[in-house]
């Protein structure tokens, strides 16, 4: 499968992302010996300049077939519709025209982070540069191509979101979409690949028994669990970045920070300070997911009551202060 | 300055008088313009516009074409909402861009970080720069010398093989290595890129001593791919290359990537183009302001100390209202946006070229970069290059290799300094009201972030990035940035779309564009 990748208004972190894709031989040739051919990429092909906007043209123009359409950045239609924010260089041309007249060529469009699928960072606020995703603006349908839009082969856009992207998320799409593995039962209501999107952030923390315990961090560098106080959303946000990890050995949480929930459309404008749980009359407003408000607040009251002292002096240290007890064996 | 007969890069001084080519297009009769965009291999979206005649580049303009608001977002935000918001002006300065904030941050409170913390916001920034480093040497820089166009040369068959974007060899054998090496932010920064681990205070994750151990071991792996693929040689010896005489001996006598490039650099005459206004800033990396690994200053043959003074910044040729310089305190980015319905009335300041300020230091030109760096902290090898030739793009490449062998040891050092169960992070109270700065050293060179807090909020915030200073646009004055100036005298052949010779000298600054507008 031809692969084509544009970089619209974005940081370049997703691509930088997958570079980092843990395979013996590098990403290039992971994907490669799969069967993916990357016909262009602003940031990693050889083509420049006229060479590289002739290869567009024809692209764009039908005269050179591809399957798979990457876009890394949301789409700027600013201002006032122009999308002058943002002209593909050497073309003269707004990026929003080239992504519409690709995508329409295109067998697979996938989003490729956040930005690409919902808007992201890039429409923060009152959004001057009216940054939007391909299909929604946040959790809207919309988005450049709108509500409506399929690709030749018949599924909407592929939102492959996160801030960034985690590189297994892009190939393990990649892969599927290849194998013929990827339909649109695949995807969630806001188009993510399932694989992904239908855990939580929660599935796997490091800081389970703080959770358990409601033995919650204090301050930053705390070990404690990062819900109550330090605005952490990994129990409402969908992803698996705490079963499948960041850079050989991570994850937000394992850093030591709040999960912002960057994989969700919106999550760019928390209505609070990111690092900074909201509360009403002391309990956090965004509960977690599926789970009845009075049961939550019963257990945490419960739970708290029973926190054992290890837990509760290692929640607000940033080194654990207290073992866990050796037990004589026999039966446990 | 003068270039052998056989070299396919000839090239010549700018003109003296360098004034007089500051003219608008059409001021050359016999010229042509040349439009390279998508110019890509660079971070971000970039359009190189030079005007050409008697197939030699006379005027150049660089445009950065992609503009994101970001200085405007910040504005009424939550001040540590910053560190949330800037890494993402950038995925490949991420943490640059995190560790200004938090500088700015903790310069607005009057905080100080435990050893720990400083130690860890070192090996994260180090990660990053040295991780930056290698993805353009491999993946940016050389594949142009994998060219068709070079095709006869003597190195081709070999760089084509090593080199060749995307199917080379190399890029095989760094990817993974790069991959291991960024274990360090699994480690310590949760991911890479846009942690939200480097704080004011300090960092939010304490190493455990395991984890520490585990940083000696990425650390061994990454030195022992450095020292067989691309140097040949161990970090030290490489690091104390000292004289020019020293350093063509030493690629005489090794095989590796950096020998090759040398080689291949000896060949076209990469170290006598590409010269710049040959004033270099850096602000100085790795360390309390104090007591830095790289000093910070400013180098023009001379050192001169940093003074935050002579910092400012002008409009003259950006699509952004306002007139006047200023310093970035006192500054501000309002986008013009004034009218144009359609976009071919996009007209109304037709002096402007590009989204990008163009920010001087003492009225003057800078470059910054790896070379700045180097020159700034000292090193004799670099200095005496530059001496002889100016800044060049021979010399940009050997400042990037030789600092990572620079590098990479402190970053052992600093793991084996970091004390388990001690503090990594300062607890602090955020200031109602105050400003601050923060002056880091990105990849590509010297960053810097002012910002003003007033009740609680972010009243103003500007980015000076490095690429900003680099390919700075024209300023009031009519003088051109750095790479625009850098240009100027290469020969560019009648029929040549996109010059490698052009894209030597531009990719030769390591542009960052998603940092030069924000």
């Amino acid at each position: 499968m031809k692969l084509l990748w544009l970089q619209a208004s974005g940081c370049g972190g997703c691509t930088q992302s997958l570079l980092g894709a843990e395979n013996r031989s590098g990403v290039f040739t992971q994907l490669a010996s799969s069967g993916i051919d990357l016909l262009w990429h602003p940031g990693l092909s050889e083509a420049c300049g006229g060479e590289a906007l002739s290869l567009l043209e024809s692209a764009a123009g039908g005269d050179l077939a591809f399957d798979i359409l990457c876009v890394e950045g949301a789409l700027l239609r600013g201002p006032n519709g122009s999308g002058r924010f943002h002209i593909l260089s050497g073309s003269g041309t707004p990026m929003i025209h080239w992504v519409q007249r690709l995508a329409a060529r295109a067998r697979h469009v996938l989003a490729i982070g956040t930005c690409t699928a919902y808007g992201g960072v890039n429409a923060v606020g009152e959004n001057p540069t009216e940054a939007g995703g391909l299909q929604f603006d946040g959790d809207e349908h919309g988005g450049l191509l709108g509500k409506d839009f399929r690709a030749a082969a018949g599924l909407p856009v592929i939102n492959v979101a996160g801030c960034p992207t985690h590189p297994g998320w892009i190939v393990d799409t990649l892969f599927a979409l290849v194998g013929g593995a990827l339909t649109a039962e695949s995807l969630d209501g806001w188009q993510r690949p399932r694989f992904y999107a239908e855990q939580l952030v929660h599935h796997g923390c490091p800081r389970n028994e703080y959770y358990e315990f409601k033995a919650s961090a204090q301050k930053l560098s705390d070990l404690g669990c990062l819900m109550e106080n330090m605005g952490c959303k990994g129990t409402q946000a969908h992803a698996d970045c705490n079963t499948r990890p960041w850079n050989g050995a991570g994850s937000c949480v394992r850093g030591g920070f709040a999960c912002i929930s960057c994989t969700e459309p919106g999550f760019e404008d928390p209505g609070h300070p990111f690092m900074e749980t909201p509360k009403v009359a002391g309990i956090p407003i965004g509960l977690p997911l599926d789970m009845p408000k009075a049961w939550f607040i019963a257990l945490a009251a419960l739970s708290k009551s029973a926190t054992p002292k290890r837990v509760r002096e290692n929640s607000r240290s940033d080194h654990p202060v207290i073992a866990p007890a050796l037990r004589k064996t026999g039966p446990k | 300055m003068s270039a052998a007969p056989d070299s396919l890069l000839r090239v010549e001084p700018p003109p003296a008088g360098a004034k007089k080519l500051l003219g608008r297009p059409g001021e050359f009769p016999e010229s042509r313009r040349l439009v390279i965009g998508p110019f890509n291999r660079v971070e971000g979206d970039l359009e190189v516009r030079l005007d050409i005649a008697g197939g030699r580049v006379v005027s150049a303009r660089v445009a950065s074409l992609l503009y994101r608001g970001f200085e405007q977002m910040l504005v009424g935000k939550h001040p540590l909402d910053a560190l949330v918001i800037v890494p993402r002006i950038c995925g490949i300065c991420s943490v640059a861009q995190s560790a200004a904030a938090a500088s700015a941050l903790a310069d607005a409170a009057g905080l100080a970080m435990p050893p720990n913390g400083r130690l860890a916001q070192n090996l994260i920034l180090a990660c990053e720069n040295v991780a930056d480093h290698l993805t353009h040497f491999y993946l940016f820089f050389m594949p142009d010398f994998a060219r068709e166009a070079y095709r006869g040369r003597p190195w081709h068959a070999v760089a084509e093989r090593r080199f060749k974007a995307a199917v080379g060899e190399a890029p095989a054998e760094m990817l993974p290595a790069r991959a291991d090496f960024l274990r360090i932010m699994g480690t310590l920064a949760g991911k890479w890129p846009h942690s939200l681990a480097l704080q004011p205070g300090g960092t939010t994750r304490a190493a455990t001593s395991t984890e520490r151990v585990r940083l000696f071991a990425v650390l061994r792996d990454f030195r022992a791919f450095l020292e067989k693929t691309l140097f040949g040689d161990v970090l030290e010896n490489v690091s104390a290359l000292a004289t020019p005489a020293g350093l063509d001996a030493w690629a005489g006598g090794h095989e590796s990537d950096f020998a090759r490039f040398l080689d291949i650099a000896d060949d076209l005459k990469l170290g006598v183009i590409g010269r710049a206004s040959d004033v270099f800033l850096s602000h100085g990396a790795y360390g309390g302001a104090d007591e830095q690994l790289f000093a910070r200053g400013v180098w023009d043959g001379n050192f001169v100390p940093y003074d935050a003074r002579q910092v400012s910044e002008d409009v003259a040729h950006a699509w952004l209202a306002g007139d006047g310089s200023r310093h970035p305190l006192n500054g501000e980015t309002v986008p013009f946006s004034g009218g144009f319905e359609r976009f071919d009335r996009f007209d109304q300041k037709p002096e402007a070229y590009t989204w990008c300020k163009a920010p001087r230091y003492g009225g003057r030109v800078v470059e910054t970069g790896a070379l700045a760096r180097q020159l700034v902290a000292g090193h004799p090898l670099l200095r005496a290059l530059v001496a002889a030739d100016g800044g060049n793009v021979r010399a940009r490449a050997i400042a990037r290799l030789l600092e990572i062998a620079r590098v990479v040891p402190a970053m052992e050092r600093w793991a084996r300094a970091l004390v388990p169960d001690e503090p990594f992070c300062q607890q602090w109270p955020l200031p109602g009201s105050g400003s601050g700065a923060g002056l880091v050293e990105a990849a590509r060179g010297a960053l810097g972030h002012w910002l003003r807090i007033e009740k609680g909020k972010i009243a103003a915030y500007q980015i000076v990035a490095p690429t900003t200073w680099n390919f700075s646009p024209r300023d009031a004055g009519g003088v051109p940035g750095a790479l625009e100036q850098a240009l100027v005298g290469l020969i560019v052949g009648d029929e040549e779309r996109s010059p490698p010779v052009v894209q030597h000298v531009v990719r030769s600054f390591d542009p960052c564009m998603v940092c030069t507008v924000h």
